[in-house]
């Protein structure tokens, strides 16, 4: 990647005594898309409100393009945010919300007019120059704080869950655009949500958060793929995590083995050094588990079916009392809960997860 | 889609409704109405030689306004309302701005604390402000203790005591007006605003000072207006050095017992009144007056 434009150094910061962000660091190339993926209350939100310097850390800083900026007010930054609830000046029109940071700036009319037509083109929203914002619908509200944001091509774009107000599919329409606007305009975007399903969409690298420190950074392949820890894989893939026992150590890079409800499964070890009698927590995701039969892999029996989205899902209860959830397209007819059937994985499914949830 | 039953039942409700209006129309015709057209008719007849009126048309209590002496009492109340206004403006909106950032219980704790000395008689509470300012009362002593000043400063019947009280009188109605407007803001306009490149002062006056002008203007109106009629104030603590529109109706309607003339100069006065509401609704396109109600 070309070179770094933010960097977060350890930062910490608490509220009344209650600790936020417990030392978070983070480097942001130049043009890339990050994602802070993490539930509400997880220190999401503070965290771009610090890199945005409306929010001071306790310890820690900031840099923006080697520079350090902790200290640094906010109209100082060559950031710009989107904020959640768009917070769009009810008293100015379309145009002057687009405009207001190039007329603090003392630019001449001429040019405010041009630069207010051109982001306006950016968003499609050409023409609604003189409304006002209550006049405008939440998608509409929503382009014109992304203009206003972008007007002044700012080095790095912080948007706080900037699609979570909008409906599903004009969630999807504009994460395609907000995507692409990314990439033909080559600004970092800082992009804040709790939809795993966006961030995989979206970004170049995804920073998955719990409790004010970062679990996991990588690209959406590496934290799909490659969860670190139980919480990742719960969280990204709502995968299973099945806890067992190693039997056979494989080397690093190759195969263990590890005994889950009595049976053996088979796993990738990764990079991780594996002792036989050590405990051991798998991830597996729901649509990798493979029905097998009779007399082969791990019995289970089916308790619950159930169909969303296109999949089925089967909640099954293994030998040791724990659940697995497989998922399935379309609607099988063959399976009826108290059925009794044996699932297994392919070796390379399921992923050994450090446990932390 | 309303259903069918509730189209059914609205005829026979709103009839009902309309009966219990009545006793309300009643009481605006006859206590609010009712007043203001005896007064416009009294201010356009004659005055009796002796005592009360002669119904007969004429200009003449409209044309006495325009009589330098009087004419001066309204310059003088309008010079004496706009000093009041602006000193209280210039208390009230960084109390009032100020006030709406507390905690929840700060807040409730302040609004109480405005509220508690209304429950004295607003007389009482002037005379108060005489104990103060009186020649050798407190206010002296506390400054010559001080070693301030060496003598008493007279303060009691001059016109800054008078501004003073009104002041007092009136500053609460800023305040209550600007923090009604200032709680209703949303602070993240401030931060995107401070985002975009706005100084702290250019913040202010951009978002917060535009967004807090209903409440500025109402706040102006509902001191402004009562800062010229408040005649008690100026005679309690001016003596009778000041003499505003308030004090000059008064005189005519009790002393000099000329009615018409009262009528008139308070038609004039609620003329001013209405000008200010009106523009006060141009300039916010609304009716309700921030922090009254």
């Amino acid at each position: 990647m070309s070179q770094t434009i933010l960097q977060l150094q350890n930062i910490e910061k608490s509220f009344d005594g209650t600790p936020v962000l417990r030392g978070i660091s983070l480097d942001a190339a130049a043009g890339e898309f990050i994602t802070l993926l993490g539930s509400s209350g997880c220190g999401k939100t503070t965290t771009l409100r610090i890199i945005a310097g409306l929010e001071c850390p306790d310890a820690g800083r900031v840099l923006l393009e080697g520079r350090d900026v902790t200290g640094t007010p906010p109209e100082k930054r060559d950031v710009n945010t989107v904020f959640q609830n768009y917070a769009l000046f009810p008293h100015m029109t379309v145009a002057a919300n687009i405009g207001y940071s190039l007329k603090l700036r003392r630019r001449p009319n001429e040019d405010i007019a041009k630069a207010v037509a051109q982001a306006l083109e950016l968003v499609q929203l050409t023409g609604y120059e003189n409304r006002m914002p209550a006049q405008l619908s939440g998608g509409q509200k929503q382009r014109v704080a992304i203009a206003r944001a972008l007007v002044n091509r700012p080095r790095v774009l912080l948007l706080d869950e900037p699609l979570g107000a909008l409906d599903l599919q004009l969630r999807r329409q504009m994460q395609l655009e907000l995507k692409a606007l990314q990439q033909q305009l080559g600004i970092t975007f800082i992009y804040i949500t709790h939809d795993q399903e966006e961030a995989l969409t979206m970004s170049d690298r995804i920073a998955v958060m719990r409790d004010g420190q970062f679990v996991q950074i990588g690209t959406p392949a590496q934290v799909y793929d490659e969860p670190r820890t139980s919480f990742v894989a719960r969280f990204v893939g709502s995968a299973n995590i099945l806890q067992g026992t190693v039997v056979a150590a494989g080397h690093p890079g190759g195969l263990v083995t590890a005994r889950v409800a009595g049976c053996p499964v088979c796993a990738r070890a990764g990079q991780t050094e594996f002792l036989p009698g050590q405990p051991i927590a798998l991830a597996l995701r729901s649509e990798q588990v493979d029905f097998a039969p009779e007399g082969s892999g791990i019995p289970a029996v089916v308790k619950e079916k159930s169909f969303a989205g296109g999949m089925l899902r089967i909640a099954l209860e293994l030998p040791d009392g724990s659940r697995l959830v497989a998922s399935r397209h379309g609607i099988d007819q063959s399976l009826a809960p108290g059925q009794k059937l044996c699932v297994r994985c392919a070796p390379e499914a399921a992923v050994p997860v450090e446990v932390d949830d | 889609m309303p259903s069918r039953k509730n189209t059914r039942r609205t005829p026979l409700t709103s009839r009902w409704m309309g009966l219990t209006l009545v006793p309300l129309y009643l009481f605006t015709l006859v206590l609010v109405l009712g007043p203001l057209v005896y007064m416009l008719v009294l201010s356009f007849e004659t005055r009796a030689d002796v005592w009360g009126v002669i119904p007969q048309f004429t200009w003449a209590n409209y044309k006495n306004i325009f009589q330098p002496v009087y004419l001066n009492t309204f310059v003088q109340s309008l010079k004496l309302a706009l000093l009041c206004t602006g000193l209280i403006l210039l208390v009230g909106y960084p109390f009032g701005y100020f006030m709406a950032r507390l905690s929840p219980r700060g807040k409730k704790f302040m609004t109480a604390a405005l509220m508690i000395p209304f429950w004295t008689n607003s007389l009482i509470r002037l005379y108060g402000w005489i104990i103060v300012l009186r020649s050798g009362g407190t206010l002296d002593k506390v400054l010559m203790a001080l070693h301030l000043t060496q003598r008493p400063l007279k303060l009691l019947y001059t016109y800054p005591a008078v501004v003073v009280g009104m002041v007092y009188a009136l500053l609460q109605f800023m305040i209550l007006a600007v923090y009604s407007s200032a709680e209703k803001m949303d602070w993240s306009l401030v931060e995107a605003a401070r985002d975009l490149g706005a100084s702290p002062a250019q913040a202010f006056f951009t978002v917060t000072l535009k967004l807090t002008m209903p409440g500025l203007l109402s706040g102006v109106i509902l001191t402004f207006i009562p800062s010229m009629g408040l005649f008690f104030i100026a005679d309690i603590l001016g003596g009778n050095k000041v003499v505003l529109v308030g004090s000059l109706i008064q005189d005519q309607l009790l002393q000099a017992h000329n009615w018409p003339f009262a009528a008139a100069l308070s038609v004039v006065l609620m003329l001013l009144t209405s000008l200010m509401i009106g523009l006060y609704k141009r300039v916010t396109h609304t009716t309700r007056l921030e922090g009254l109600l």
